[in-house]
């Protein structure tokens, strides 16, 4: 039973899905690129070949929406994956010697992943409403009860600095992500290692510092792909809390403010390759160093 | 893949020399720490609960961090009755694209890791990318694909979309699964000159249901819960899965605050539910979405 009468049927029930993905990721793709190279830039389809609408985003600072958009998505980028990871990871730290009622924390922490970024959203809007002191609502009201009123701040809506709180309520979600992925790599440490360093004299804190956090370079590298792919093509979040506003704009949002309002469907189709070629910068390398270390064990 | 994400904490013996008073300090502050992030956490689950039980009287911005003086259900009413029938469409949405790419995923993760064929490896890594491109990359085209072959519009194109889009993380939870199935199990199937599907029927699938809950789990929450497909290829009111009108309904000011809480509690109960009952399996989808070994 050698040859294709033992693998064929295994690569016909596994075709249809193989087909399906050639048409609707790989093919779609290039019908997306095609879109983004024509002159479509109305409600009628038109289709001739131009290059317009990368060069209207390229270099950003000719078209506002877009500068913004982009702006944006550094500061949220930023704030998101710090936020995250710092917090994510202290809470692992936290957990990983054994703590009583550790399952019940862990649910916790991790609860903020199974609601929506939509109704997460509506939350968050609502506690980082931007009006002041007593007149305030939310945190800024919080704050002035607990006589923290200096804190009281606008939120998403600091023309300088509202992308970053645009990122509390991702740091929210996600923190408890970013802790599983930390904990399961602490406890990945083989015991005796931890143990040898014990012997040695080291102090707790030396055998975190010199034998745990040197085995968690893939952890914290995945940390960091599993992040930047969220932060770059953020939208539900931002529809949620700024909705198609100019000072919340992301690049997701702006291309489909392009395709529903300004029906500059060009245009929408080349902010989102550029998010795809973005993405794929990250995840290419990842994708396939991941397969190799697959491969060696 | 980390299917076992929760080893049992290993108990520390205390070390010798360590003066207690540090110890105790020490462990003190990692439970304050530990219940100051619980609170963190939790506290926009108490304003939304806090808001939904408030009357429209009491509904009142200034005093949104006090418990309600007279607790009522009418915020939760009146969401019920305007989100009602989205939420039956999400219900209709979520049940058979879960189905049906939880199956899918079964049969390729058991052809990619248990009944390989000749370049096996670079198909699952050509299905793989699927997971990662940024959905907006193929939304124009996806419309007016389904708009050129007349495809039926409202709930079936959103769940095909869920569908076809689910493979590669589907695929990939169940092919990690797979792959710790003892070889030798497949080939005594195998010596018994069982056929593929026969194997998978008869040897494989009965040892699959923690990766059909894990997968089905991990289905059920990001179809309950995506707004982009559904914000993309729903232009009919009738047809917006439940995201979709939470927005709509949220977004407009005169909807009164106890009303966009309770709304947005409603909407969020189903995937609540099952990650209070399932949080564990939950917790394994998210392991293997991070396609860490």
């Amino acid at each position: 039973m050698k040859g294709i009468r033992r693998w064929g049927p295994g690569l016909l029930l596994v075709l249809p899905s193989i087909v399906l993905i050639a048409v609707f990721v790989y093919g779609l793709i290039g019908w997306n690129t095609k879109v983004s190279l024509s002159d479509w830039r109305q409600a009628q389809q038109t289709t001739g070949f131009s290059t317009a609408a990368y060069s209207e985003l390229f270099p950003p600072g000719t078209d506002p929406g877009w500068t913004e958009a982009v702006k944006h998505l550094v500061f949220f980028t930023g704030a998101f994956m710090i936020g995250t990871l710092a917090l994510g990871a202290f809470l692992a730290l936290l957990l990983d010697k054994g703590v009583k009622g550790e399952g019940f924390f862990r649910a916790i922490y991790l609860f903020p992943m199974a609601v929506s970024f939509i109704a997460a959203g509506v939350v968050w809007r609502w506690l980082m409403n931007p009006a002041p002191g007593d007149r305030g609502t939310g945190l800024n009201l919080l704050f002035d009860k607990l006589g923290l009123g200096f804190l009281a701040n606008e939120w998403y809506l600091n023309p300088t600095w509202g992308a970053a709180a645009l990122a509390i309520p991702a740091i929210w979600a996600l923190t408890g992500y970013i802790m599983a992925l930390y904990l399961a790599g602490f406890r990945g440490v083989p015991e005796e290692l931890r143990e040898a360093a014990r012997m040695d004299g080291a102090s707790e804190w030396r055998v975190y510092r010199h034998v745990v956090f040197p085995h968690l370079t893939p952890v914290t590298l995945s940390a960091l792909i599993i992040l930047g792919h969220i932060s770059i093509k953020v939208f539900d979040l931002v529809v949620a809390i700024g909705g198609k506003q100019f000072i919340t704009m992301t690049p997701a949002v702006y291309m489909w403010t392009l395709i529903f309002d300004a029906r500059d469907y060009a245009k929408g189709a080349a902010i989102a390759t550029i998010l795809l070629i973005g993405i794929s910068f990250l995840v290419i390398p990842y994708m396939i160093y991941t397969v190799r270390a697959e491969r060696q064990t | 893949m980390t299917t076992t994400s929760a080893a049992p904490p290993v108990p520390v013996p205390a070390r010798v020399g360590r003066p207690r008073a540090r110890r105790a300090a020490a462990l003190s502050f990692k439970y304050l720490a530990l219940i100051f992030f619980v609170v963190l956490v939790l506290m926009p689950l108490y304003i939304v609960l806090v808001a939904s039980f408030k009357g429209t009287a009491e509904a009142d911005p200034s005093t949104a961090w006090a418990l309600p003086n007279v607790w009522t259900w009418e915020a939760w009413s009146d969401a019920w009755s305007q989100l009602r029938p989205n939420l039956l469409n999400s219900l209709y949405l979520v049940i058979p694209a879960t189905l049906i790419s939880t199956v899918l995923g079964s049969l390729n993760g058991f052809v990619l890791s248990r009944w390989r064929f000749p370049g096996s490896d670079v198909v699952f890594l050509f299905l793989l990318f699927g997971l990662f491109i940024p959905y907006q990359a193929v939304m124009i085209p996806l419309t007016q694909l389904f708009a050129d072959v007349d495809f039926p519009t409202g709930i079936p194109r959103l769940a095909f979309a869920h569908i076809v889009y689910g493979i590669p993380i589907t695929t990939l939870i169940f092919r990690s699964y797979y792959a710790t199935i003892p070889e030798e199990l497949i080939e005594a199937a195998r010596m018994d000159r069982a056929g593929m599907l026969r194997t998978y029927w008869s040897v494989v699938l009965p040892l699959s249901a923690p990766a059909f809950v894990v997968t089905a789990i991990w289905q059920f929450t990001s179809i309950w819960n995506d707004f982009l497909f559904a914000v993309f290829l729903i232009t009919n009111p009738d047809s917006w899965p439940i995201t979709v009108a939470l927005n709509n309904t949220t977004g407009s000011i005169v909807t009164p605050y106890n009303l966009q809480m309770s709304a947005a509690l409603l909407a969020s109960i189903p995937t609540l539910v099952v990650y209070i009952l399932l949080g564990r399996y939950f917790i394994r989808g998210l392991m293997a979405g991070s396609l860490k070994g």
